[in-house]
């Protein structure tokens, strides 16, 4: 049967009729549907761990059980699970374990373009790399075959584009579950102490040099020899943007990105007058057939940055520019913004007022940087707002005091904002740190996490109580505000700012699309145009439905416009109606 | 048709259901027998941001990427979306535009003006601009979420895939109580 899928769909799929039935993960875009398909599967083991290094070290014990396990990550999670990861690589597997990093050319979604093959070569683990949906259900079984081979957990490289295009898939019949757990012991390949990691060192590198050998047989290192005047190396998605240009040149397709297939690609070679390397981001397989002593073309006209389209490898190839002007310059741009009635959006218009420096974090609240709210100054990586505010707090010293604020979201806080809150109470800290709890994970579109009472498989389980957690790591001053009510918000906030010591706010009100909150419908707020002064006040929130109308101004009247409610928008939050000192919307 | 692959843009706002409406096009492509590829961004953008979603189809698609200068069918969700996006476009490209309205941020804070000749720009560059009220029509069969599956229905008369193949997906598409009311919308914009 055939049918539409997305390259996150079909991963899902491939690790279901791979007979594969264990999973964690913590969601990221553009990796999030991959495990929220899986669960959907039937007899599936999957779970939102709290971040993306206890996932990786959930699916390392399940492999050392014998279990065939996935960890699935977006690629800066990568870098939370990295310490395990690296060692992993050393101990090896038991049962099987692949990594699947889904990066985000172009940032689409992310704070960073970071290339994760380069995790491959540095952890010394093999990585495969699918093209599109169908590749991707295919690439994700043949890692698991070459993680028992091996002995080596594999990596599974996605990008935005394989993740989130759709193409059509043709599904198989899933193989049978079989279990193969069991308790075994291995103290010299899994305990790695010094004396037993050494020689597990070495281990690792015959393990490569035999991957190397394997990598020139590997059938999804394809050769396809057509016009021999130009031959393109290439992986993954670029595959597709080249053929869609250049459908005649000879190609190398790998299959799986690292280790290179040497023999391959000297063959290769002989039989093409020129060889292009196309790859987004670094020059990752360029620099190792460079170092093969290959002469080829790649970022000396490809672009490092961005992900590609068949437009930007046709016009670095024949060397032109076909892009052609927009006929209208001036188009007023559209970011993503806070949705009507979001609770965070009264948070950060009370944190801009009080002006302050806020320390951010990842969520959708770090869009609350932008005009007009102007409420969080930073933002480099999950659960950074804590130590950064410490940081910023310790260093100031004096000129600090009642001046620094660090946010964070509840799942973020979860993440890892535990260990910096501990170390704030640890360390005598001065900072506030507020945490947006919004009762889910929002941004990546409403997953589970320990604080919301609900399993990734639906089942109810024990709840996380952040103000228990919060106090169990010192923190004395605890408060806990609904940020719809700006007047309260903006006083706790004050009261917390002026004591010694640290503080945590938990600014409380679940996510407005969040709907297991089953929040009341509230009704759309109005403008009454006579009351209106036009101060423009109220567009300091920076709500989607209010917008400013412009008048012909009237004699005596410094009035030169109004504001106005779009009533299909308006979610009746009533933030607007609290900042209006004219009583002019009700 | 011939080996090539052609091209359609879906344009608009994160929550106008652009996404769905082009998984429906999509289905009714390979109901008709046709390779097809999509591209579509989630995440940060769904949030009032610019969604934008590539349609590609023919007997071998490779990339679910266009590139500037070869979109063959434009339809937008909103209307000033509809120029972000002209360099994408062929020379004969064919429009489709609602002439709905929903303000970006600067527009609500009346630091930019919403651009005003929106349809007569579309109209000087481009020889087939259609638009279509898709919102009110939406209404008139009875939801207006159905703004998107209306526009589906209009640019259905520029794609050669057959009425009952659009039905059939459609009815796949939505939960039963919702089908009457989307093949509703989509004849609506199919007759517009």
């Amino acid at each position: 049967m055939k049918v539409l899928m997305s390259g996150n769909e079909a991963i899902a799929r491939g690790m279901y009729e791979a007979g594969i039935r264990f999973a964690a993960a913590y969601p990221g875009t553009p990796s999030t549907e991959i495990l929220e398909e899986f669960a959907k599967y039937d007899g599936v083991y999957a779970e939102w761990s709290p971040n993306e290094k206890v996932a990786l070290e959930v699916a390392i014990g399940a492999a050392l059980a014998g279990e065939k396990a996935v960890a699935v990550m977006k690629h800066v999670g990568v870098n939370v699970a990295a310490d395990p990861l690296f060692t992993v690589s050393y101990t090896g597997i038991n049962g099987a374990l692949v990594i699947i990093s889904a990066d985000d050319p172009s940032l689409h979604s992310s704070q960073n373009e970071q290339d994760n093959r380069n995790y491959a070569k540095f952890a010394k683990i093999p990585m495969l790399e699918p093209a599109d949906a169908q590749e991707a259900k295919e690439f994700i079984k043949l890692a698991f075959t070459i993680s028992e081979k091996f002995d080596t957990p594999v990596f599974l490289r996605s990008t935005t584009r394989v993740s989130h295009s759709k193409s059509v898939v043709s599904l198989e019949e899933p193989i049978p579950y079989i279990d193969k757990t069991a308790i075994t012991y291995n103290t010299t390949k899994y305990v790695m102490v010094p004396a037993n990691a050494r020689i597990r060192r070495v281990a690792v590198e015959k393990r490569t040099l035999a991957l190397k050998t394997f990598a020139n047989s590997f059938p999804e290192n394809k050769l396809e020899i057509n016009n021999p005047d130009v031959g393109i190396i290439t992986a993954g998605m670029p595959y597709n943007y080249a053929k869609d240009v250049f459908p005649d040149y000879s190609y190398l397709k790998l299959g799986m990105v690292y280790p290179l297939p040497e023999k391959l690609i000297r063959e290769f070679a002989a039989k093409v007058k020129k060889i292009y390397v196309i790859e987004e981001l670094d020059q990752f397989l360029e620099e190792q057939i460079k170092a093969m002593g290959i002469s080829v073309i790649g970022k000396e006209i490809f672009p490092y940055t961005n992900e590609f389209d068949p437009g930007i490898i046709q016009n670095a190839i024949n060397n032109q520019n076909k892009a052609t002007d927009l006929p209208v310059k001036s188009i007023p741009p559209r970011p993503p913004n806070l949705c009507p009635g979001c609770p965070h959006r009264g948070l950060f218009y009370t944190l801009n007022k009080l002006k302050l420096f806020v320390t951010g974090d990842i969520g959708c609240y770090t869009l609350s940087f932008m005009k007009p709210l102007e409420g969080l100054h930073s933002c480099i990586c999950m659960g950074a707002s804590i130590g950064m505010a410490h940081g910023m707090s310790k260093a100031l010293k004096e000129k600090g005091k009642g001046k620094i604020v660090g946010v964070i979201g509840d799942s973020t806080f979860i993440h890892s904002g535990i260990t910096p809150l501990l170390n704030m109470a640890y360390n005598k800290s001065n900072a506030v740190i507020i945490i947006c709890d919004n009762s889910t994970t929002a941004m990546t579109g409403m997953q589970e996490h320990p604080a919301t009472g609900y399993t990734l498989l639906g089942e109810k389980t024990k709840q996380l109580d952040l103000k228990v957690l919060v106090s169990a790591l010192g923190i004395d001053n605890i408060r806990v505000v609904d940020p719809y009510d700006l007047k309260n918000t903006r006083a706790v906030i004050k009261e917390e700012l002026a004591k010694d010591g640290p503080s945590v706010v938990i600014s409380q009100r679940p996510c407005v699309l969040f709907k297991r909150a089953k929040l009341k419908a509230q009704k759309p707020l109005q403008v009454d145009p006579e009351k209106c002064t036009g101060c423009k006040v109220c567009l300091g929130l920076g709500c989607p439905p209010i917008s400013w109308k412009k008048m012909e101004k009237k004699e005596g009247s410094k009035r030169e416009g109004v504001s106005v409610i779009d009533e299909n928008l308006c979610n009746g939050c009533g933030l607007c109606l609290q900042v209006c000192k004219f009583e002019a919307i009700k | 048709m011939g080996k090539e692959v052609k091209s359609i843009l879906l344009a608009g706002v994160g929550g106008q259901g652009i996404l769905r409406a082009s998984d429906i096009m999509c289905m009714a492509f390979m109901e008709a027998g046709l390779d097809v590829k999509k591209s579509e961004v989630h995440g940060m953008a769904q949030r009032g941001g610019c969604v934008t979603s590539h349609v590609r189809y023919g007997h071998k698609v490779y990339s679910p990427l266009a590139q500037l200068g070869s979109i063959d069918l434009l339809v937008s969700f909103e209307k000033m979306e509809s120029l972000r996006y002209l360099n994408y476009l062929t020379k004969d490209a064919t429009i489709i535009v609602t002439t709905d309205e929903i303000y970006p941020p600067a527009v609500n804070m009346g630091d930019a003006p919403y651009p005003e000749d929106i349809i007569s720009v579309l109209k000087k560059n481009f020889k087939l601009v259609k638009e279509i009220d898709a919102t009110d029509l939406a209404k008139k069969a009875g939801n207006v979420k159905a703004a998107n599956v209306v526009l589906l229905g209009a640019v259905s008369g520029y794609l050669d895939i057959k009425q009952p193949v659009w039905e059939s997906v459609i009815e796949k598409s939505f939960p039963e109580k919702l089908v009457k009311v989307n093949l509703a919308s989509f004849q609506m914009g199919r007759s517009a």
